[in-house]
Formats: structure tokens, sequence, C-alpha cells
């Protein structure tokens, strides 16, 4: 089989078994897989702007929360009905990202992730300024008429599980196909070594400017769906702890993985899952996943696979 | 409340947050100028050094005072301590990576803050003051221990500047800080220097914790905040600069403490991040520091 083979096989072979799981497993742990694929999808934006581009960035929080708000306020305040406010949630995480992009790009390194971080946070406490528009620290509820297309009140469980395999295939292969385009080369260039690009002839600001708001769109993407499939929009969705989890799925996975965000995303949200019942600090184990990833596995799972074994995984 | 005096109240709490902001913020900015570190976790030390002032006031016997002087040494101590191990344990083996180590201090945030979840518990607890006392102004009392802690930051701070330029360590710091390489062929021990600096930031930052703590109460998630804050100070002064830092405090501090009277807290939080993100973006040595 030629690599080119291997890959596709590899993809859809995940995809199909994503989709048999959800006949296979109980509701409750097919809830959990929905909630882990929507994760996944920003755990694949972010890891376009982190694993292939090199941009390490603190404030994907934000993006998801435009997403989630630009997806939830037009049905709260306006009475929309699910479809256009999805896609305003997804143009809103591009259109964010992007914007945060056109000034937190002048920086790199340490400067680029404190910028994000900070825009993450204006953009936290603006959510709670604007209490009486967004519902503040409680958020607020999305009723069925704002989360039915098509007569299909999407939030009910097996109509759920469809539209997140559904979300997660068209974001898997979209990033599959991304990175092995041309495009995809210029922004591992990027992270690679962004004077000699430059020297090359490529823009460095527009091609980071570009991964960073497809990365948004993704995570727009997501944070539209996480409100709808699970009925819900809230100020903690906005915290530091949301650019945190994407980065740690990442960092687990594999950065500059296809499927690494999605691994990383399910054995986190599993390891946490499983503890939670245990004790009430089971933040314990992020902090101490992020300290051992750092120092023993920087590549992640896939990424030592692919070092070791697999050298045609992308 | 006429609107003068209520000013000089706004300004007087705007002062007794710069005396505590400036106290943690030149940790930070000690630690970023002599290490190249970004020390996420640091907001953690600061809520350290107020839960151990906590533990010494409830389980030491005697008067407050005598406690709370005994904490005043002690909780600085012990999370210097810490912070040495966190230091050899994990930054060291980073090679002390800017970007790395980030995120292993964003780790270690979360492993501080819960373990204290699980050791402290979740509730906020209150600890009393050293001493109780009221100055009463035409307008309104104010209390005494505020102005100490003003007083202590001052005296705090000047013992760190006369560290810093007229000791011997000072002077290695600031030797390491200039050039790291050159430092080390003179035979300074770099690696010593920057568990000494870290652990002396951390103690900062405990020291900052110990004194807030009779004003605000004892909580896991107190080190949000002045994290927040600090680095807002910090980069606003110019990364690195402490003179920078403590004017940096001053002027976040009281436009903080107006903002807050005048508006609401939220909205002065949202415009010294922006304020922070905007400096970094167009004057990255910071609206005070010189060129670094």
């Amino acid at each position: 089989m030629s690599a080119t083979a291997k890959v596709w096989a590899l993809h859809l072979a995940l995809l199909a078994a994503l989709y048999a799981a959800q006949f296979l497993l109980p509701p409750y742990y097919a809830t959990n897989l929905a909630r882990i694929m929507v994760l996944a999808v920003f755990a694949i934006g972010y890891n376009l702007a982190f694993g292939y581009t090199g941009l390490l960035s603190l404030g994907h929080a934000l993006f998801f929360a435009a997403g989630m708000y630009g997806m939830g306020l037009p049905g709260y305040l306006l009475e929309w009905t699910a479809l256009p406010s999805l896609i305003t949630g997804l143009v809103a995480g591009g259109a964010v990202a992007a914007a945060v992009g056109l000034l937190a790009l002048r920086t790199t390194g340490v400067s680029f992730m404190i910028v994000t971080l900070m825009f993450a946070q204006a953009g936290y406490l603006t959510i709670l300024y604007l209490a009486p528009y967004t519902g503040g620290d409680e958020g607020f509820v999305i009723e069925a008429a704002g989360r039915s297309i098509a007569g299909l009140d999407l939030a009910l469980d097996g109509h759920r599980y469809t539209f997140a395999l559904l979300l997660f295939a068209v974001a898997l292969l979209i990033c599959l196909s991304l990175v092995r385009s041309r495009f995809g080369r210029t922004m591992v260039a990027m992270r690679e070594n962004e004077d000699r690009s430059r020297m090359l002839g490529y823009n460095p600001f527009t091609i980071k400017l570009t991964a960073l708001t497809i990365s948004g769109l993704y995570a727009g993407a997501s944070g539209a769906a996480y409100a709808i499939l699970f009925g819900y929009v809230g100020a903690s969705f906005a915290t530091i702890q949301y650019s945190i989890l994407p980065m740690l799925y990442v960092l687990l996975g594999g950065a500059g993985t296809v499927i690494g965000p999605f691994l990383g995303a399910a054995l986190m949200f599993t390891l946490i899952e499983a503890t939670s019942g245990l004790t009430s600090a089971y933040l314990f184990l992020v902090g101490a996943a992020l300290v051992a990833l750092v120092l023993f596995a920087p590549k992640g799972i896939l990424g030592t696979i692919r070092e070791r074994w697999v050298r045609w995984l992308p | 409340m006429a609107f003068g005096p209520f000013l000089l109240l706004a300004l007087m709490e705007g002062m007794v947050t710069a005396a505590v902001l400036a106290l943690a913020a030149c940790g930070l900015s000690l630690v970023f100028g002599v290490m190249r570190v970004v020390n996420v976790a640091h907001g953690e030390f600061y809520m350290l050094g107020a839960v151990i002032a906590w533990a010494v006031a409830a389980f030491m016997p005697g008067p407050p005072a005598l406690a709370f002087a005994a904490a005043l040494v002690i909780a600085p101590l012990l999370v210097a301590a810490l912070a040495a191990a966190a230091d050899a344990l994990i930054l060291k083996r980073l090679n002390y990576d800017p970007e790395a180590t980030i995120v292993a201090t964003i780790g270690l945030l979360y492993m501080i803050q819960q373990a204290t979840l699980s050791i402290y518990g979740p509730n906020a607890t209150p600890v009393t003051a050293p001493f109780e006392w009221r100055i009463q102004l035409p307008w309104f009392g104010y209390s005494g221990y505020k102005l100490f802690v003003i007083l202590a930051a001052v005296l705090v701070l000047l013992g760190l500047w006369a560290i810093m330029t007229r000791t011997r360590a000072g002077l290695i710091m600031r030797a390491t800080q200039v050039d790291r390489t050159t430092a080390q062929s003179f035979g300074i021990n770099v690696d010593r220097v920057y568990m000494g600096t870290f652990a002396f930031g951390a103690g900062l930052a405990a020291l900052a914790g110990v004194l807030i703590v009779p004003i605000q109460q004892a909580h896991y998630l107190m080190g949000g905040d002045p994290l927040l804050l600090s680095f807002i100070v910090v980069i606003i002064g110019g990364l690195g600069s402490l003179r920078g830092t403590v004017i940096a405090a001053l002027f976040i501090g009281l436009s903080d403490g107006v903002i807050s009277m005048m508006f609401s807290p939220t909205l002065a939080k949202i415009i010294a991040t922006l304020l922070v993100a905007m400096v970094l973006v167009f004057r990255p040595q910071g609206l005070f520091g010189a060129k670094a």
C-alpha cells in the first residue's frame, strides 16, 4: 500500500470505528464520546496553530467562547434558529482570531503567549461585564427551538452523536488535506525556520494570520457545536482553563499529528472523568500531566510513535 | 460622602493594592529579569503565603501579633524552599527554555492550587490582624493595619533595592541578568543563582500573601488576581526592570482603586488587560523601561 493510501485508510477507519461506537456504547459513554469529539475539533484547530505553525497561544478560549456566544446570543436575544446561529458562531470564531492575530502576530514567542492570554482574559471579563446581555457568570440555556435543525433537536442523544461525528469527520478530513497541501508545508516552514522561508519569498505574517484564522474557525465551530449539543452557554468556557485544555490535549496526543488532538482529548477526558469521582481536586491531574509531558515526552504519544516506528503518520 | 473624601478613600485603597502588588510583581520581575522565565505559578506562591499565615495563626498559641510575626518569617522560607525544589526538579531540566517553562509553570500552578484544595479545603478563612487600631479621619475611619501594610512594603522594597545594588549577592544576580555566559566564565555558579533567584522571587510573593491575609481571607483560588495584576505591572513597567515595576505598581494600583470604586472592578481589569496587550504589541520594552 502506498503511503497516501495508508494515511486515508487509517483516518477513515477511525471515523468508521467512531460511527460503530454509538451502537456499541451505553448512552452515557456515547454522550461522553460526543463531547470528546467536539472538544477534539477545538484541539485540532489548536494543533493547526501550535503543532504545525508553531504559534503557542494561551488565548484559544476566546475563540471557543466567540463561537459559543456567537451561536447562542442571536438565539437568546433575537430568537434566531439553530442553522444561521451555527454559522454566526463559526464566523465569530474566525473573525475574533483574525482580529487578535492582526495585533498579536506582531510579537513572537513569550510575548505572543502573554498577549493572547491577555486578550482572552479581557474577553472573559467582558462577558462578565455585559451580564445583562450574556447572563454573566450563570450563562443561559438554549431552548429546544434554538437547537433544532429541520425539526431535529440536536441535544437529544442520537442526534447529538451523529452531529458531533459529522462535525469531527469534516474537521479531521479538512485538517488532513490542509497539512498535506502546499499551504500546510508553508505552515510547517514557519514553525521550523521563519527567516529562511521569508528569504524564499513567503510572507510569514499572512501565512501565520491565515493559520490562526483557520484555527479560530475550528475553535468557533467547536464552541458553537458545544453550545447547541449540550444546550448551555456560560462564561466558564471563556476562562484560561479552556485555553490550557486544548494545549494539553495536543501535547498529550502529539503536536503536529492529525489524530493526536483526538487521542489526547479522549485520554485526558477519560482520565479526568475517572478521577473526578474520587476527589474534588481532579485538576491536579491536568497540572501533573502538563509538567510530565514537557519534561519527559515533549513530542506526545503519536509524535513519539511517528519518530520511532510509523514514519508515514501525518 | 462628598467627592473629595471619596476620592481620598479610593486612593488609599489603591495604595494598599499598589504596595502588595509591588512586592509580588518585583518577585515576578526579578525571576524574569535574571532567568528569562515567565513564572505563571507566581500567584500560587502568593496564595501559599496567605494559607501558611493562616496555618501558623491557627496552630501557634500566644497573641495574634506573635503568630503574625512568625508567619512573616516562616511562610516566605517554606515557599522559597518549595520554589527551589521546583527549580531543581522541573525548570533546570528544561534548560529554562522560555516556552517549555511557561507550560511547566502552568502545570505547577494547577498542582499547587489543587493540592491546597485537598489539604486546606475550599473555604475562605480569615486571619486576625496583629493589632486593632483605627485612624479616625474627619470623613471616615480607616484601618491602621492597612497603613502598616504600605509601610512594610516600602521597607521590603528598600531592602530589595539595597540587596540588588549594595551586596555581593545582588551584584551576582545583576551580572547573571546582563550576561549569563560571561558571568559563568567569571566563576559564578549560574545554576545556583537561578535557584536562589527563583526561591527569592517566590519568597517575595509569599510575603505579600502574608501581608494581605488579615485584609483579605485566605482561599485556594486567591492567586489568580494578583498573578494577572503582577503580569500587567511587570509588562507595563518593562520586563525585568525593578524600578519600572514599582512605578507601574503604583500607577496600576492607584488607577485600579479609583476605577474600581468609581465604575466597576471588572471594567478596571478589562482596561488593564487590554492595555498590557497593547503595550506588548506596540512598546515591548514597557512604558517606563529603557530599551532592553
